[in-house]
């Protein structure tokens, strides 16, 4: 059974529901066919998920030095009586 | 909560940042990362009992068992004021003016979601009530905005993208570029950046905290992740590892 061909503004449409997993089977395989022949969509979607790996690794908005020490200090102080 | 985890994240042979920096094995599961971002462990379940069970306590009169709930979710609170916020002072103020009025209406909280989303609620609440008091028509341009941009977004570059590991987030211009291009968003953007990419909410949690519907959220999420991949192509490329000019590549 041969895929339906979708274009390049269809497949940048979906791309990130494409990442997450939320797009049907069908529309991943006919995405899928796009991506073995088109560069530039490949390119799209091989940077766009290397973003949402770095921004996910959890490094980028670390907690400033002595947050947590602030935070339960303001706590207590309100548990006091 | 496990079965929403983003399958993009940590695979074998990835650094993880959250235990010790090693390799990650095949073995460790990429829900095991996940959830130790976010503060939570692989017993979700136990992990919600546990928790129910503190709830109880604090409400029957056991407040300092507040800090034991509270504990996971530091790095929540905080990422999600100061993804509106974008300042790190004003961030820890309001990180822990939500805290104590989380902890202050306890006895309201009647379980319909799950903790953490009621705490990230609660901040997010809180922190566009500061924009609101202190940055009164900035926050008006804002709420134009949100009704303005729902509109297609179209990649702007097509530059063939190399990987780049996670190794090179220990450079400092590095994380400052990420931060700069998540504040380069738009506040509609930026905070679904955060909740889903950084802070790893699934699709209806996000949602409940920014009461918008799950369509809009992947409507969003999709400008936005475009949008920083547009911001940061120049060091994408590769120019960050090998030091090469970057070259902008357009499909037409």
């Amino acid at each position: 059974m041969s895929t339906v061909e979708i274009s390049c503004v269809e497949v940048w449409r979906e791309i990130s529901n494409y990442l997450d997993g939320e797009i049907s089977v069908e529309l991943r395989e006919r995405m899928r066919t796009h991506f073995e022949v088109c560069d530039h969509c490949t390119a799209v979607l091989d940077g766009t998920r290397n973003i949402v790996q770095l921004v996910g690794d959890g490094r980028i908005f670390p907690m400033p030095d002595g947050f947590s020490e602030r935070l339960y200090k303001k706590i207590r102080e309100r548990l006091s009586p | 909560m496990i079965s929403s985890v983003n399958p993009l994240r940590t695979r074998p042979g990835d650094r993880c940042a959250f235990c010790n920096f090693l390799r990650v094995p095949a073995s460790h599961s990429r829900e095991h990362h996940f959830l130790l971002v976010v503060g939570m462990n692989m017993a979700q379940p136990q992990l919600e009992s546990t928790e129910a069970e503190l709830i109880k306590r604090v409400c029957g009169g056991e407040p300092q068992a507040f800090e034991e709930l509270l504990r996971p979710y530091e790095r929540l609170v905080y990422a999600t004021a100061i993804s509106i916020l974008r300042n790190p002072a004003d961030a820890e103020e309001v990180a822990q003016e939500a805290v104590l009025k989380a902890f202050s209406k306890l006895s309201s909280f009647r379980g319909e979601s799950r903790f953490s989303t009621w705490l990230v609620q609660i901040t997010y609440n809180e922190a566009r009530m500061k924009l609101r008091r202190e940055r009164q028509h900035l926050y008006e341009s804002i709420d134009r905005e949100q009704q303005d941009q729902e509109g297609e977004y179209w990649p702007r570059d097509f530059a063939d993208w190399r990987p780049i590991p996670s190794e090179l987030l220990e450079k400092k211009e590095v994380r400052e570029a990420l931060q700069n291009g998540i504040n380069s968003l738009s506040p509609m953007y930026r905070e679904i950046v955060i909740l889903r990419d950084v802070q790893n909410l699934n699709l209806k949690d996000t949602a409940a905290v920014l009461g918008i519907p799950e369509g809009s959220v992947k409507t969003r999420l999709h400008r936005a992740r475009l949008q920083l991949r547009d911001f940061l192509a120049p060091g994408i490329d590769g120019s960050w590892s090998s030091g090469q000019n970057y070259r902008k590549v357009r499909a037409w």
